[in-house]
């Protein structure tokens, strides 16, 4: 290992600094490869995320299933507050979020997102709060941050139909994701499998960016990696991005 | 005759008619005695009822007339014309006829209401009163009889002449009630509706020794006004599904501002919250002088444990909190939970269901791929596809071309032939084949064919996207 004793120290003292020291629970994906890089080894409450597609509608709903795939993996009630109305309910309970424990607030604009989101995060004890918006400055983040720091609450904006070659404005987010389709598994048959795909995770605070093919939630939330690339060198898929 | 129906009218015959000379009329008239009391408590009964319904601050207005300050209240119903078409739709169900005026000033509506039989609400645009009042006669002007007639014998008939007459030597033959109604009507001295309160309900007051006009003043008020309601409230047993506080401005000009709750409540700080998140709504103007907060409704709430000592530790959620300080920003018809409802079209599976109801504990059947994002209504597409069960090999939508590598269908969907107004009560047959391809990016989309792909009766073999999957 080429850090030495001082550096972690260093490491460790920065990351109590910025509140990602992971005395807060993180919610773990479960994959080793996933959540060594990750700050407390998972997707941290009481911190905000940013999830992101595409202009794709099945990037969008990949990106959607992966965020109802983490949250179903936790204890609460969840508050997603839409701009838009093609969410489609059945969806989430097909990745384990059951639909008693949804919350869907129409704000109708991306202002209202961001007020009913920040509202929501006031109130200890949710699982986690999802914004739909198509925009969002970066002041909002630092006030939804700021809010998901106070209570505890995992937060979560969706970009929505957000470009891939998109120079995105700073944020405080803690992470940034990005979701796309990627092709299935053949089954030599007419039939699907498991869908797939690919998961960049474009920032993360204390931590590099990285991205990886994955299988898509199953009926509890949990995501995996595909039998054949398990084994794949991990510098193979090694990617940076200027975040 | 005190009052007479539409029939009576078109015989001739008019309030004020002796009966024998209405009998002359026709012989068969049917008569009821009036009861002038009765009729006073029906009014204030539909008062109260819209009162519940449209807006806090309602009066009745003796001897035939409602008042309803709607100022604020339109953007619950969507628009001014959507409030008013609902409340003429549901007191014409009440076998009541009617007749709606909203204008600027309750004079002018008052006018309006009894000089326009339009049959239809009418609306007088902003601003526009004082020319809408000018062409109506001056028995509008809710004066006595007596002045009306020796208005007339002077050569008066339409409200403009009186607007332009010198006023000294009118007003000193006839009072200052003519000058006060007209101004009334014309908005240039405040008339205010004084709002009744349904009896038993739980009702505070503060009048204030200075008139106050800061928010923090307000919010002060406020939390003494809730801590007296909640007093009240205990004692019956209830808790408060809303609120309503009014504001009486020291020029008689009077706001309300109304709160709802999902679920009753008699939490001090949580209504407190509730009211002064309004706060900003109020134009204090020169001074607020009083403060009235009503209960409109409340339903039972049974006592509760308190925390103690025990309960300081940690507690669930307050959703129910959450969710009011949220309806009240965006409406409660914007939150809601889904559920399952027994549908064979995928749009119509999902329920909305009020956000704090009790938990079904159901959910849809977990075998059915369905998408994650649907489309509002399916897109027509352009496919390449095998009949009569292939899925497509290739599909255009929205002038991208996407090639299939994947797919997996169909599953059939039969139309719901029972619903009469929908496009399956007009073509019974109606089949929906339903298809999940993948498209070479990995991107999973929900396909149908609308029929069969054998009998034309089933559908015109038309291609639509309805979603994409995960």
């Amino acid at each position: 290992m080429r850090e030495s004793a001082v550096l972690d120290d260093l490491r460790a003292r920065i990351a109590q600094i910025e509140g990602t020291d992971g005395r807060h629970y993180a919610i773990p994906f479960g994959i080793e490869s996933i959540d060594c890089r990750l700050p407390g080894g998972g997707i941290a409450t009481s911190a905000l995320h940013e999830i992101a597609g595409s202009t794709d509608l099945a990037d969008e709903a990949s990106a959607t299933v992966f965020l109802a795939g983490i949250l179903a993996r936790v204890e609460g009630p969840v508050f997603w507050c839409l701009r838009w109305r093609d969410l489609f309910a059945p969806a989430l309970h097909l990745a384990g979020l059951h639909p008693d424990r949804v919350i869907h607030v129409e704000a109708g604009s991306d202002t209202n997102v961001l007020l009913a989101m920040e509202e929501c995060l006031r109130q200890p004890g949710l699982a986690g709060v999802v914004g739909e918006v198509a925009k969002y400055s970066t002041t909002a983040s630092k006030r939804l941050q700021l809010a998901a720091e106070g209570s505890g609450v995992a937060a979560f904006v969706f970009r929505r139909a957000s470009r891939v070659e998109q120079a995105v404005e700073g944020t405080a987010a803690v992470t940034r994701w990005r979701v796309t389709a990627h092709p299935s598994e053949d089954l030599g048959i007419p039939s699907l499998g498991r869908p797939r795909w690919r998961v960049e995770l474009e920032r993360v605070r204390g931590g590099n960016p990285h991205s990886w093919i994955v299988e898509g939630c199953d009926a509890t939330g949990r995501i995996a990696l595909p039998a054949a690339l398990v084994d794949r060198p991990a510098a193979q898929e090694e990617r940076q991005f200027a975040a | 005759m005190a009052s007479v129906d539409g029939q009576a009218r078109t015989l001739g015959i008019v309030p004020g008619m002796t009966i024998t000379k209405a009998r002359s009329f026709a012989p068969e008239l049917l008569v009821v005695d009036a009861e002038p009391e009765a009729d006073l408590q029906g009014l204030r009964r539909l008062a109260l009822w819209a009162g519940q319904r449209y807006s806090p601050v309602v009066a009745p207005d003796v001897p035939d007339g409602i008042w309803l300050d709607i100022t604020g209240c339109a953007p619950l119903f969507g628009s001014e014309q959507a409030l008013l078409k609902d409340l003429h739709r549901r007191v014409a169900g009440f076998g009541l006829s009617l007749q709606l005026a909203v204008a600027d000033t309750a004079g002018c509506a008052h006018a309006v209401a009894r000089q326009v039989p339009a049959g239809r609400p009418v609306t007088i645009a902003p601003g526009d009163h004082r020319k809408a009042m000018a062409l109506l006669p001056i028995a509008a002007l809710r004066l006595d009889a007596r002045d009306v007639e020796g208005l007339r014998k002077l050569g008066f008939e339409r409200i403009e002449q009186l607007v332009g007459a010198p006023r000294a030597p009118l007003a000193k033959r006839f009072g200052r009630q003519l000058y006060r109604r007209l101004d009334q009507a014309l908005g240039q001295i405040p008339e205010p509706i004084d709002p009744i309160f349904p009896d038993h309900l739980p009702r505070a007051r503060r009048g204030l020794m200075e008139p106050i006009a800061t928010p923090e003043a307000f919010a002060r008020v406020i939390g003494d006004l809730v801590a007296d309601i909640v007093v009240q409230l205990t004692a019956l047993g209830k808790g408060a599904r809303r609120l309503d506080c009014h504001f009486a401005r020291v020029d008689g000009h009077r706001q309300a501002i109304r709160v709802g709750t999902a679920a009753p409540s008699r939490d001090h700080a949580h209504l407190t919250k509730l009211l002064c998140a309004k706060i900003e709504t109020i134009e204090p103007g020169l001074g607020i002088e009083a403060m009235t907060l009503v209960t409109p409704l409340a339903e039972a709430m049974s006592a509760s444990q308190s925390d103690g000592l025990a309960g300081s530790g940690r507690k669930g959620p307050d959703i129910a909190a959450l969710i009011d300080a949220l309806a009240n920003r965006f409406g409660q018809r914007h939150l809601h939970r889904a559920g399952p409802q027994p549908s064979a079209m995928p749009e119509r599976s999902v329920a909305r269901f009020a956000a704090l109801a009790s938990s079904s504990g159901i959910a849809w059947a977990g075998d059915l791929p369905r998408p994650a994002r649907m489309l509002d209504r399916p897109e027509p597409i352009d496919v390449v596809a095998l009949l009569p069960d292939e899925a497509p090999r290739l599909f255009i939508w929205r002038r991208r071309r996407y090639r299939v590598t994947q797919g997996d269908g169909p599953e059939r969907l039969y139309g719901e032939w029972w619903r009469d107004h929908s496009v399956e009560g007009e073509q019974p047959y109606t089949v929906r084949d339903y298809y999940q391809v993948e498209t070479e990016t990995g991107g999973r989309y929900w396909l149908f064919r609308a029929g069969d792909g054998e009998n034309p009766v089933t559908g015109p073999m038309r291609w639509f996207i309805h979603g994409a999957f995960a």
